[in-house]
């Protein structure tokens, strides 16, 4: 079952013929992910590695019948991409771009409301359901097919954490990177929603970072609705306040935005807090034993 | 990216906000001779530096002559303000601001902030002016009024009238504030501002209504559409290694520990902080050499890792996914090699081609703490610090 993605998802990669999306591209293909075409304009007609490429989403959609997108646009012109995605109604939108300004993202937050499509990212690995589908950058070898959904603002962070589970032998139902920027498409809340009601799922990560309140907030949602047991990390607490650490949104700006207030406010929401980024897995592992 | 508080308010001139006439001076001189231009009996003269608080650690200072316009400017030119946003050393003056006094009725406060849980601008406004704007919101947040902007419609005037009425104003004064807070907003997205603070707004005894102060953060990410902003870059503001890595494509910050850190990732590089403090050692930097890192940006990561002399040890932490180990394993060796790193190096590598850059470290003879896991690294580079090795 598993969440957002699995066997039946079929990809186009907007933004195909670059050299990180067609690289990437042809990684999820290996995974066994149904690459079934790509969008770069101008080079509609060609076939890339194999792969279709169509000048715009709209006909990239209509011609293979996708239900998933793929960006890797460069940064200027990313916002456009999502925007046409939204416009043709696809259902899932992942985007791995870094570096779209936030007014951009601020005009397609708003176009996603009351739209059919979900955004993943900007900024993020993207999503994975282990032994099924990879959407994303993520290495995919490190996973490994079980019952832990993972939740992430960070890259690598989410590789360490997925690396400790599969070395113990716990595998993960899917993992979704939501993405370091300050205003992207899904929250913390939206996907903890969905393993909620994903009946292969028993335990989350959620892996977190200085900077906004997406954390707390997702702190108070599952002490009032989530049931199954959450172990969480933030990064940063060795942070300076005022600094940019890396990704746009992971600046402390004051208040309960800290790492420390973080750990506090979710610990008091019954969340199991890893204090250090290498207990993720064994955390894990001890909370499962409970189930 | 920050401008100073003279280059804020002539965008914002430009922009036909009101603000208060002045000029920018290097030396006592200038000082004077823009006061004399100016005309008038009194002048403010401010030190120009990135940080708040410059009142009160006496970088702002009202003159009531030519003669103290050049004292208080002689005086704030190349003295090191301190304020608490600045650190303990804090930060030599180069430049000072000369503006004209007003008449003072009463100080208000307005600014734009971007709400992440709701993705939209948001436009405060407060009664409570001229003092920190965190302190009112802790302790009476009621007297914070806001005003979500719809990014679709933009800035209106009930919006602003909420603001308004809300701090109190009313008739001319109210109308007025209302034409600042649209041009205020209009210039924000204009120049994809990220934070606008006017702390003090003011309204004069003649019935103005006028920005006393003005800090403006620009979005980093929409810089590439704004040169005349990027072209207010003042580089004395910036850490000359921040500035360097920058151009690598490598995201680097000083801080004050003993620990090098070269990471991929800016949560795992944040991470690895956090760990290395849990293990007792203290980092001299975060570094996240990205996703696109080769051998030469990662040489270069070394080579501005060390020009910090406190560094005592180094930890080379690679999680790769996109990232291959074995560019990493080329780029250390690489640099040890030019660089003649001579500090312990402690190296954990992992994700794709692991094996294959584990090899190439074996094979290259050099001294290499080499570690298992995260928190293995972390503990054989705060051993290594203390000289425990």
């Amino acid at each position: 079952m598993a969440i957002l993605i699995n066997r039946d998802t079929k990809l186009i990669t907007l933004g195909l013929t670059g050299k990180q999306g067609s690289f990437h591209s042809l990684q999820c293909r290996d995974y066994g992910t149904q690459v079934v075409g790509g969008v770069t304009p101008g080079k509609g007609g060609l076939v890339h590695e194999g792969i279709p490429v169509f000048n715009t989403a709209f006909d990239a959609i209509k011609q293979t019948g996708a239900n998933a997108a793929m960006v890797f646009v460069p940064p200027p012109f990313a916002a456009d991409s999502i925007l046409e995605c939204i416009e043709m109604e696809m259902p899932l939108v992942i985007a791995i771009t870094e570096g779209i300004p936030v007014k951009d993202m601020i005009k397609v937050k708003n176009a996603l409301k009351g739209s059919k499509t979900r955004l993943i990212g900007p900024n993020c690995p993207g999503v994975i359901t282990p032994g099924e589908c990879k959407i994303g950058i993520m290495p995919g070898h490190i996973h490994m097919p079980g019952r832990v959904g993972v939740i992430s603002r960070s890259g690598t962070l989410t590789y360490e954490a997925v690396f400790q589970l599969t070395q113990r032998n716990i595998g993960q139902s899917t993992c979704v990177g939501i993405g370091g920027d300050p205003v992207n498409g899904t929250n913390f809340i939206d996907v903890l929603e969905m393993f909620h009601n994903d009946k292969d799922t028993d335990a989350v990560i959620m892996i977190g970072e200085i900077g906004g309140s997406a954390e707390t907030d997702a702190g108070h949602w599952i002490k009032k609705n989530f049931k199954k047991p959450v172990v969480s990390f933030i990064a940063g607490a060795a942070a300076p306040a005022g600094k940019r650490m890396g990704h746009a949104g992971a600046i402390i700006s004051g208040g309960d935005d800290t790492a420390e207030a973080k750990f506090r406010i979710l610990q008091e929401c019954g969340v199991t807090i890893a204090r250090s980024p290498a207990e993720l897995g064994q955390k894990v592992a001890e909370v499962l034993k409970k189930v | 990216m920050n401008v100073h508080e003279y280059q804020a308010k002539e965008l914002m001139r430009a922009q036909g906000i009101s603000v208060l006439r002045g000029g920018v001076a290097t030396t006592a001189d200038e000082a004077v001779k823009i006061a004399e231009k100016l005309g008038g009996k009194i002048w403010v003269v401010k030190a120009q530096i990135h940080a708040g608080g410059r009142g009160k650690g006496g970088g702002v200072r009202l003159a009531k002559s030519l003669d103290e316009v050049k004292k208080h400017a002689g005086d704030i030119l190349g003295m090191q303000l301190v304020t608490h946003q600045t650190g303990p050393e804090g930060k030599k003056v180069l430049k000072v601001l000369i503006e004209e006094g007003c008449d003072i009725d009463k100080e208000y406060y307005v600014g734009i902030v971007l709400d992440r849980s709701i993705g939209k601008f948001v436009m405060m406004a407060s009664s409570e002016g001229g003092v920190e704007i965190e302190k009112v919101a802790h302790d009476s947040p009621e007297k914070i009024i806001k005003s979500i902007i719809d990014p679709a419609a933009g800035f209106t005037q009930a919006a602003g009238r909420k603001l308004g009425f809300g701090i109190g104003l009313k008739g001319d004064q109210l109308t007025k504030a209302n034409k600042f807070f649209e041009g205020l907003y209009n210039m924000f997205m204009q120049h994809d501002c990220s934070i606008a603070e006017i702390n003090p707004l003011v309204t004069t005894k003649s019935g103005d209504v006028i920005a006393l102060d003005a800090k403006l953060n620009f979005d980093d990410n929409a810089l590439f559409r704004h040169p005349d902003i990027e072209a207010l870059r003042d580089p004395t503001e910036e850490s000359a290694q921040e500035l360097e890595a920058g151009k690598y494509g490598l995201s680097y910050i000083s801080l004050d520990g003993n620990i090098g850190c070269l990471v991929n990732g800016a949560g795992l590089a944040m991470g690895t902080l956090d760990i290395i403090k849990l293990c007792g050692g203290s980092p001299a930097n975060f570094l996240d050499v990205g996703g696109g890192a080769s051998k030469e940006t990662v040489e270069k990561a070394f080579s501005i890792i060390l020009q910090d002399t406190n560094v005592k040890a180094i930890l080379v932490n690679i999680f790769g996914g996109i990232m291959k180990c074995d560019i990493i394993a080329d780029g250390v060796i690489a640099a040890a090699k030019s660089l003649g790193v001579k500090v312990p190096l402690v190296v954990r590598l992992e994700g794709t081609n692991v094996a294959l850059g584990k090899k190439m470290l074996n094979e290259s003879g050099l001294k290499i703490i080499a570690a298992d896991d995260l928190a293995d690294a972390a503990k054989k580079v705060v051993a290594a610090a203390k000289g425990g090795n």
